[in-house]
């Protein structure tokens, strides 16, 4: 099979919040730049964030930046990278004052200044009380953004290939990322992508867990096309469970609405987190909330008839405050709990939500990877942002807003370096290796021709059950040992997926046998990691590593402040140390994360 | 649990095999957890996988899966299976044409989004901070910003199927007045200017089928109508 070769300076895969940011950075700087999304740009799931992005710009109460990035740290349970979080906080004024500059429509206070909302985890004065920080759009603010960058993009000229998938990564023998081999849906056309800079911005995985928040399309395309070509994966023993899905549905409620006041309740009526967080309460960071609503579902204090999910309740809320900073969240629960907020409380459980881990990247968004004895070498031509990247600002858990910041901050500074490496570096592309499009070629035939195969539909369904029982919001070692099994089981199901639609013509049944082949790289990446981090932290939490004097929380600092690694070759495991050192200011040091 | 037939008669056409599309009947048992026409789609293709239509967020915010569902244009995981009258009757968008199955070519209908100018301009030198705008001001935007560009409107309008290319179409004229209300943009006239054409923005008679039709509860006609006025206004 010949196949076509088009040749740009920088090719960005994904058109999500961070590949948009990314985009404008280097169509403004003039090079010749692809775009490749398997959808239009504005159906990219950063569409669906609610809530808002963090900035310590301080419109209606004090706030400071170094304060953000405490609690930052502190929500990361010290596993985030300090330099990163560090670069993050301090940037976020100026990255959120661009986006407003781009015509993006947040809510104003009367001064006409950005409204700004309070969020779980994000404190004033170091951990102090509350803060309102969340810059907000209603609760569309993802919407809102993703809209703007896109307009933004327009103006810039940025040219797209909308609804081609990327397949997989082309790296020549010195290791070098010389692009991606692409297939365009429609014509079933596979071109390959030759270009001096290649930026991932592919997004999450929440599809390798059954109950989720995430889009049918996030499906860690980018974390397993590194992970095929051999870049190790991050932290992916990470997931973020979301306090509040709706029940059943998975729909997400932004905690926003707790911001905003709402309160969470037991089938007693009782306001449990104040148990849990007395200082916090409701906004307590996700983790905590997360496994306190457990606690009160496992210990029989669940609502509805099989006590299997907890309500937030907003009725104390006026009508009017509901419909002008919640309206998003009054249609949902109608639409997907049957509910009217305003006159009675919303059944909600807790639901994957965010991937912490990721293609690992330092805050200049180079992808970087251990090689001949240090840890963390870029790998040249290669670049990551959004949360397909790991970077680690989130660490061991993420704050709520601090994901469409991330965005924002990594894809410009993925983008400037990239403009820079481009500038400084050799004009002309390095050739492609003759056998680049063969990893391609190879899955693609394979597929073809697969006979007495495993169905698709139902290959997914089994992984993802084995993720949502072995490595769900509570962890057990017993359940993580049978689940690294179990999961690898599965795997070897992906390799014989078997489709029977072989039409040329936007075959989705194609893409989504594809797609498959990348959630299994983030299922077995997460099963493993998550069974050989034998402590509890952050959204990591094990029965064999309770909360005892000597490990509070269950964590153990001494042997675990460490990044996990993940290869999908040899299914092997290595471990990199944790930026303790920010760039400027002191190190916070670890203590006892308490809300 | 407790489960249901449902029937469905669906388009189809792939390009690579039918020489003409055909409807497809199909009967599929749900349960009562699905509850959303997109629910019970996905089931479909898990039977048949050769159903081909796009997807994302199954939570109306993304604008992938507008179709026509028993003649009316909506999104497949905002509509409840149970308020449909069976069989249930899916087909493509009306007035774009068919790549295959459920999903159209919808550049025309992207050209015309595109065709206004759909960003922000504003000549001034740029503030250090965010520019100012009263919650007044930008109460203006609503109703507007939240479009999800799913083409439900425009591929209900008949002026929109008979001039795709010249009629700018409610989505796209429904934007040119998002930009326009924004205090923060200085181009009201060039958007004008850019209107002022017997097609793109006059060619709307106010049949309103596209606020009957847009999911979001979002109201084109009245856009199209203040911007009406203002070409009014500004030509005595
Ligand atoms: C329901 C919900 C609400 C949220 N609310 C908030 C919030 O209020 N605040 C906050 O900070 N965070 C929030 N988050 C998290 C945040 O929205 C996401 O982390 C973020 O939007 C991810 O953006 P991204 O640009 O990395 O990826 P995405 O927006 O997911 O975009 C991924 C892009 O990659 C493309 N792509 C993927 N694979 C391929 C491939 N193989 N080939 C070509 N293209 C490909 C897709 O087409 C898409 O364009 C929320 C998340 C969810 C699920
Ligand atoms: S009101 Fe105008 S834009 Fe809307 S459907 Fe009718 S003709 Fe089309
Ligand atoms: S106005 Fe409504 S129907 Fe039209 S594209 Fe926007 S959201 Fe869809
Ligand atoms: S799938 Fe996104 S709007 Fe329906």
């Amino acid at each position: 099979m010949a196949v076509a070769v088009r040749k740009f300076d920088a090719v960005i895969v994904g058109a999500g919040g961070a590949g948009l940011r990314a985009a404008i950075q280097l169509s403004e700087a003039g090079l010749r730049t692809a775009v490749i999304s398997k959808v239009f740009p504005t159906r990219s799931h950063t569409v669906a964030a609610q809530g808002g992005v963090a900035a310590s710009l301080g419109n209606s109460e004090e706030d400071h930046w170094h304060w953000h990035m405490y609690d930052t740290v502190k929500g990361s349970d010290w596993l985030g990278d300090q330099d990163a979080i560090e670069f993050m906080c301090r940037k976020a004024n100026e990255v959120v004052i661009e986006l407003e500059h781009y015509g993006m429509p947040f809510d104003r206070l009367d001064n006409g200044r950005i409204y700004q909302r309070p969020f779980g985890g994000h404190m004033s004065n170091f951990g102090e009380k509350p803060v309102a920080r969340s810059c907000a759009a209603a609760d569309r603010t993802g919407h809102a953004m993703l809209h703007a960058l896109y307009q933004r993009n327009i103006k810039a000229n940025t040219h797209f290939f909308t609804e081609w998938m990327a397949l997989d990564l082309i790296r020549d023998e010195d290791g070098d990322v010389l692009g991606v081999t692409a297939l365009e849906m429609e014509t079933g056309e596979v071109v390959a992508f030759h270009a001096r800079a290649t930026i991932f911005a592919t997004g999450g995985a929440g599809r390798i867990y059954h109950s989720s928040t995430n889009a049918f399309i996030n499906t860690g395309d980018g974390l397993g096309m590194a992970a095929r070509a051999g870049i190790p994966l991050e932290d992916m023993e990470f997931w973020q469970f979301h306090p509040t899905g709706v029940a059943g549905a998975g729909v997400l409620i932004t905690e926003g609405v707790r911001g905003e006041g709402g309160i969470l309740r037991n089938a007693q009526g009782e306001r449990f987190m104040e148990r849990y967080a007395p200082n916090a309460k409701d906004l307590a960071s996700r983790d905590v909330v997360s496994r306190a609503m457990v606690t009160e579902i496992n210990e029989g204090r669940g609502c509805g008839p099989n006590k299997d999910f907890v309500l937030l309740d907003i009725t104390h809320l006026k009508p009017e405050t509901i419909m002008k900073r919640l309206p998003g969240i009054h249609e949902i629960s109608l639409r997907f709990a049957g509910v009217d907020p305003i006159r009675a409380p919303i059944p909600v459980v807790p639901t994957c939500h965010f991937q912490m881990g990721g293609i690992p990247i330092n805050y200049r968004g180079q992808v970087v990877a251990p090689k001949s004895g240090s840890p963390e070498v870029p790998v040249p031509g290669f670049y990551a942002a959004g949360e397909c990247s790991c970077s680690s600002v989130h660490g061991a858990n993420r704050l709520g807003t601090n994901s469409l910041l991330e965005l924002l901050v990594f894809g410009k500074s993925a983008g400037e370096t990239a403009v820079n490496d481009l500038r400084m570096g050799r004009r002309e592309h390095k050739p492609l290796p003759k056998e680049a499009i063969d990893r391609t070629l190879a899955r693609l035939s394979r597929l073809e021709n697969q006979k007495d195969g495993a169905d698709v539909h139902e290959t997914r369904l089994a992984m993802q059950r084995v993720m949502q029982k072995h490595a769900g919001v509570f962890r057990f070692k017993d359940l993580l040992e049978e689940g690294v099994t179990e999961i690898m089981k599965v795997a070897d199901q992906v390799k014989m997926a078997q489709i029977n639609d072989k039409s040329r013509v936007f075959n989705t049944a194609r893409i989504e046998a594809l797609e498959l082949d990348n959630l299994i790289e983030v299922a077995k990446a997460t099963m493993v990691s998550a069974e050989a981090r034998k402590e509890s932290r952050g959204a990591h939490v094990r029965d064999d590593a309770p909360d005892t004097p000597e490990h509070p929380d269950g964590r153990d600092d001494d042997n675990w402040i460490k990044h996990t690694l993940w290869y999908s070759e040899g299914n092997r495991l290595d471990y990199k140390p944790v930026h303790l050192d920010p760039l400027t200011v002191e190190s916070f040091p670890p203590k006892k994360r308490s809300y | 649990m407790e489960t249901r037939t449902v029937q469905f008669r669906i388009y189809r056409y792939d390009p690579d095999k039918d020489a003409k599309p055909w409807m497809q009947d199909i009967a599929l048992e749900l349960e009562s957890t699905d509850r959303k026409l997109l629910d019970a789609i996905v089931k479909l293709k898990a039977k048949d996988d050769s159903i081909a239509f796009r997807r994302s967020c199954r939570e109306g915010v993304c604008g992938s899966d507008a179709m026509n569902i028993n003649g009316k244009n909506g999104l497949a995981c905002l509509t409840d299976v149970d308020d449909l009258k069976q069989p249930i009757v899916l087909r493509p968008l009306p007035g774009l044409p068919v790549i295959r199955d459920l999903i159209v070519d919808m550049t025309q209908f992207f050209n015309q989004y595109h065709s206004i100018k759909p960003y922000l301009v504003n000549h001034d030198p740029l503030p250090e901070r965010e520019r100012l705008q009263s919650p007044e001001d930008r109460d203006e935007l609503d109703g507007l910003y939240e479009c999800i560009l799913c083409a439900c409107c425009s591929t209900a309008c008949p002026s929109f199927w008979w001039n795709p290319d010249k009629f700018v179409g409610p989505a796209g004229l429904l934007a040119a007045y998002r930009f326009i209300a924004d205090t923060r943009d200085q181009t009201t006239s060039e958007r004008l200017d850019n209107l002022e054409d017997p097609y793109r923005l006059f060619r709307c008679h106010t049949i309103m089928n596209c606020v009957d039709v847009c999911p979001k509860g979002l109201n084109p006609t009245k856009a199209i109508g203040k911007i009406k006025d203002m070409m009014m206004r500004r030509a005595v």
